[in-house]
């Protein structure tokens, strides 16, 4: 069976305004605001549901397909 | 589904509902608006963090609960130009400007040039008598200007939730916090310190 292509939540650093609303609705703790800088994700964590985009006000977080993913 | 644990910070909605209540009946119930000034202001500077905005903003969470629970916005994407970093940190120092402004109308109400403006200023512009919230008997006369200050307070904070309440019907429950002044110079600030840090 072909494996599913790994998606994951990508953060736009020049559209971020670390607001958190991508934090508080991520249900694995994936994704971040880190030193109040921008939101950061956690590869590890991140199975791209893509709930952070939809929240994010500034539209700086979308789910990407990674490269040299089958 | 969102099953994380609720704390106390995350019925903030509530303080935000119960502040213009408050100033409606008493303009001088404006002067704890001063909490939501400073406060992100100290997690910034003290800790390097943007945890209220995070966690504590009582305006953010009321226009999720309205715009994502009761389904009132559109939820369609907020323009790109509203988080550029020109429109933010213009908007940003707009906003200064109209908090100097404030400052200025205190301190010529407290120095008698003026007399008292019993007024909220919507938009920076529409002046909506606001009478029945001053009551004088509860100030000295010579502290009337703690009354202007709190007039031109209440209108920045009505004024900035007007604006929040139109972008989030437009476009997403919080596009207000794309180009949020308040946003924009805790993030500011903690961008210095990270860099401060890394140097």
């Amino acid at each position: 069976m072909q494996k599913k292509p790994k998606k994951q939540a990508w953060v736009d650093l020049s559209h971020c305004v670390a607001c958190g609303a991508c934090g508080n609705v991520c249900p694995r703790e994936a994704i971040r605001v880190v030193h109040g800088c921008n939101a950061q994700v956690d590869p590890e964590k991140c199975v791209g549901c893509g709930l952070c985009t939809k929240v994010c006000p500034a539209g700086a977080v979308t789910v990407k397909t990674l490269e040299g993913e089958p | 589904m969102n099953a994380k644990r609720r704390h106390w910070y995350h019925y903030l909605w509530i303080w935000a509902i119960l502040y213009f209540t408050l100033g409606f009946f008493n303009i001088l119930f404006a002067w704890l608006g001063m909490i939501d000034f400073l406060l992100p202001l100290v997690f910034a500077i003290f800790f390097g963090n943007k945890w209220f905005c995070n966690n504590m903003c009582g305006r953010g969470q009321l226009f999720t609960l309205i715009g994502s629970t009761f389904h009132l916005s559109r939820n369609q994407p907020t323009p790109r130009f509203l988080s550029s970093r020109w429109f933010r940190y213009g908007f940003l120092v707009f906003f200064l400007a109209m908090f100097s402004s404030i400052l200025v109308q205190t301190w010529f109400v407290a120095s008698g040039v003026h007399s008292l403006n019993q007024a909220v200023t919507l938009l920076w512009t529409f002046q909506v008598p606001w009478k029945w919230a001053y009551r004088p008997d509860l100030l000295p006369e010579s502290y009337v200007w703690v009354a202007q200050f709190a007039y031109g307070f209440y209108s920045l904070m009505l004024t900035s939730t007007i604006i929040g309440l139109v972008v989030m019907l437009l476009w997403k429950p919080r596009s207000w916090c794309a180009f949020c002044p308040m946003g924009t110079m805790t993030q500011g600030i903690c961008q210095l310190k990270s860099r401060g840090r890394r140097d």
